[in-house]
């Protein structure tokens, strides 16, 4: 079962150390982690994703919990959530091509960021689901690199009690 | 006033009434260690290796509560610290580690004495900081003290460049700090304990099942008052042996891969565990599909993710185990177990611990001789089958006297731990008990002990054996030695089995000799007959260490044993059963 952790932790050098270490150190399995400041520049907020059965998934959050400089841990998973990972995909595109691309491009709702002789690079921003389908569908173009920035997380609607 | 770092360093250290600092200089630390040359009040203890320096502030934390302070040099100064760490980590004693560093400027250059500290020790403390801001020095130091003795205690590291310990700021250390991060609970949750004693009041065979977390939270009192009210068994770990007398009609010993039977059987049998201030460790589970079948469990730990990582729990507590104690005894009750305590009497009875006698020296008997005539003993130890017979034959009575590496198993850590104690503790009597092989992993102590003045016995254990892998090579191995005789030597027959021939050398190590040039007392014991007049000679001395060389029977095992992978009811009793 794959979870989806956000944290707030404190905006210090060396933090993102202590949260890699410790699913290194523990034997967890990361799939994704993406970290950036707050309006609160004291504060950063790193997402999760990771893969694990609920015993694992309670021992990551006590041991999230347990680290000095995590403020808060919450677990999004079953919480109503907007989920957004970002993609940067650079392929092989032929002037013969181009238009079967943008025309897919389109549906997805994905940008053109860059178009040379033989080579495109299209941005596209949803669920990790989508960008796996998108990636999916440009693969007969041969991607030539591509960039994914992992899962970020935010619950829905005004927070009702305070976390 | 402007003042420099070290000096905000002594500020901070009389501040947390620190008396003594285990420590060893070098170069990146040289400031700290001047301005401890004019402070009178603060005892410098120098170790001969940083590993002794950080088990004796262990040792010292463990014995009487306070957090113990240890003080080291960059780079070697600072890895030689790991292992202490990390058992101070596991076992959770509240040290607080000053290793210097190098300047800023050059962190990360490779410069000499350079090493990553708070990257190598993140894994292996509760917390670490590298001071890259004079301005941060008070706070940090402030931080430290704190996160380190309280909540669950640990180890935490502060790194301190050189250039920042020299640079000077009109500063004070602080007198409060607030980390949003940290806010350890204390106390339990009144709904929860309330079921604990609804829990108590329907089981039909409940245990207690303690750890080191009584010692910690300083509930060995309010414990006991538990026991007599309720006349429920108690069980302990390795970690929680000293929390309860050891002669407790009550008490059934320690639980686990050397238990005793009456617990292993009790643990199994019961249906109710009430686990306080211990992590169900896999060495006291066994098997866990084989791990207390018919009982419903409850822990409280101060640790959340202590709770429910190996074991299914049924009623989790978060809370210090006093303050959980003091609020569940006016609930309890006499619990109306009398077929259950029969039951359990019935097992401590039918089957003591072993009791080997012979010509050659008992492992066993020098324990329970020391027990006798040292009944109040500090008693460190290191790690293997001396260990054990520590843990099961001295007659331990109150807290805080039972030193030993619970949770890394840490050999070489009992010598320079008892030293620690020793300092903390100089009216009481303090006795490492080693074996041959881990008193050699920190024997260059013996120069800090006699430094000191202090009178520390160490009853070696000689067997000239790697005692415990020997004896798991006996039973699982057919007695293949490998690599565990340290009487070898090269005109030794290629595949030895173990049978003492014309090549044995026996002082391999001449223990009495190494006393004897380090500056302290030696003594060698060979006959049953000699142990005690040994133990009362060496109880004499005032100002020196003693060591005593007990030469014992070279294949003694430890039983009960439970083998690995089993249930800890399928204990293998020795060769009386």
């Amino acid at each position: 079962m794959k979870h989806t952790f956000y944290l707030l932790v404190e905006n210090h050098q060396g933090v993102l150390a202590r949260i890699a270490g410790l699913f290194s150190g523990r034997g967890y399995n990361l799939e994704s982690l993406t970290v950036g400041v707050t309006s609160d520049p004291t504060v950063s907020r790193i997402t999760l994703v990771c893969i694990g059965d609920d015993m694992i998934m309670e021992q990551i959050k006590k041991q999230l919990n347990k680290i000095v400089d995590v403020i808060k841990v919450v677990d999004i998973t079953y919480l109503p959530s907007v989920n957004r990972e970002l993609s940067l995909i650079k392929i092989n595109a032929k002037s013969s091509q181009r238009g079967e691309i943008f025309q897919i491009a389109d549906v997805f709702r994905a940008k053109i960021l860059d178009v040379g002789q033989s080579t495109m690079i299209l941005e596209i921003t949803g669920t990790s689901e989508k960008i796996d389908d998108f990636i999916a569908l440009l693969s007969p173009y041969t991607i030539i690199e591509l960039a994914r920035s992992g899962l970020v997380s935010m619950e829905r609607g005004k927070k009702l009690k305070k976390e | 006033m402007k003042k420099t770092g070290a000096k905000l360093i002594i500020e901070a250290m009389k501040k947390e009434g620190v008396e003594v600092i285990f420590g060893y200089p070098g170069g990146s630390v040289i400031p700290i260690f001047d301005e401890l040359y004019h402070e009178p009040s603060i005892h410098v203890v120098l170790t001969r290796h940083e590993q002794g320096a950080v088990h004796a502030a262990d040792g010292y934390a463990r014995s009487t509560g306070k957090t113990g302070v240890c003080l080291v040099t960059s780079g070697p100064g600072a890895t030689n610290t790991i292992t202490g760490l990390a058992t101070a980590n596991f076992d959770s004693v509240p040290i607080v580690l000053l290793t210097g560093q190098v300047i800023r400027p050059m962190i990360g250059n490779d410069a000499f004495q350079e090493a990553d500290m708070v990257g190598i020790s993140r894994p292996v403390t509760k917390h670490n900081y590298l001071v890259n801001d004079r301005a941060h020095l008070g706070q940090t130091l402030k931080e430290a003290f704190f996160i380190a003795n309280s909540g669950r205690p640990g180890p935490v590291v502060v790194d301190l460049p050189k250039d920042v310990v020299n640079e000077q700021l009109d500063d004070e250390y602080p007198e409060t700090i607030s980390i949003r991060g940290y806010n350890p609970v204390y106390v339990g949750h009144a709904g929860q304990i309330k079921k604990i004693a609804e829990a108590i009041k329907v089981s039909k065979k409940p245990v207690f099942y303690i750890g080191g977390g009584i010692h910690i939270s300083g509930a060995s009192e309010i414990f006991r008052k538990v026991v007599e009210k309720t006349k429920i068994p108690t069980i302990s770990s390795l970690m929680g042996i000293g929390a309860i007398r050891s002669d407790h009609p009550l008490y059934l010993g320690m639980v686990g891969m050397h238990g005793t039977y009456a617990s292993n059987m009790a643990m199994t049998e019961t249906d109710l565990i009430i686990g306080i201030g211990t992590r169900f460790d896999d060495r006291v589970t066994g098997d866990l599909g084989k791990f207390a079948p018919h009982a419903k469990i409850i822990h409280i730990d101060i640790d959340p993710a202590t709770i429910a990582r190996n074991v299914t729990v049924e009623i989790p507590i978060v809370g210090d185990a006093r303050q959980v104690l003091e609020k569940l005894m006016p609930l309890l009750h006499p619990a109306d177990i009398d077929e259950w305590r029969e039951i359990v009497s019935g097992w401590k009875k039918d089957y003591p611990l072993p009791d080997e006698e012979g010509k050659e020296i008992m492992p066993q008997r020098v324990v329970k001789e020391i027990s006798e005539i040292f009944p109040e003993a500090i008693i460190t130890t290191e790690v293997g089958q001396n260990q054990m017979f520590a843990a099961l034959y001295y007659n331990f009575t109150k807290p805080r006297t039972f030193l030993t590496s619970g949770g890394l198993g840490t050999m070489g850590y009992g010598f320079p731990a008892a030293i620690g104690a020793q300092m903390g503790n100089r009216n009481k009597k303090v006795i490492d008990i080693a074996g041959d092989g881990s008193i050699q992993m920190n024997i260059q102590e013996l120069a800090t002990a006699v430094q000191e003045g202090l009178p520390v016995i160490v009853a070696i254990l000689n067997n000239g054996y790697l005692g415990m892998v020997r004896q798991w090579q006996q039973i699982f191995k057919n007695s293949r030695y490998a690599a565990t005789c340290l009487m070898r030597r090269p005109e030794c027959p290629f595949h030895c089995e173990g049978k003492a021939g014309s090549w044995c050398h026996l002082y391999t190590v001449d223990f009495v000799k190494l006393a004897d040039a380090y500056g302290a007392v030696g003594m060698r014991v060979t006959k049953p007959e000699e142990i005690k007049p040994a133990l009362e000679e060496a109880g004499k001395s005032k100002d020196k260490p003693v060591f005593i060389d007990f030469i014992i029977a070279r294949e003694s095992n430890v039983f009960p044993m439970v083998p690995p992978g089993a249930g800890i009811n399928e204990m293998l009793l020795g060769k009386e059963k």
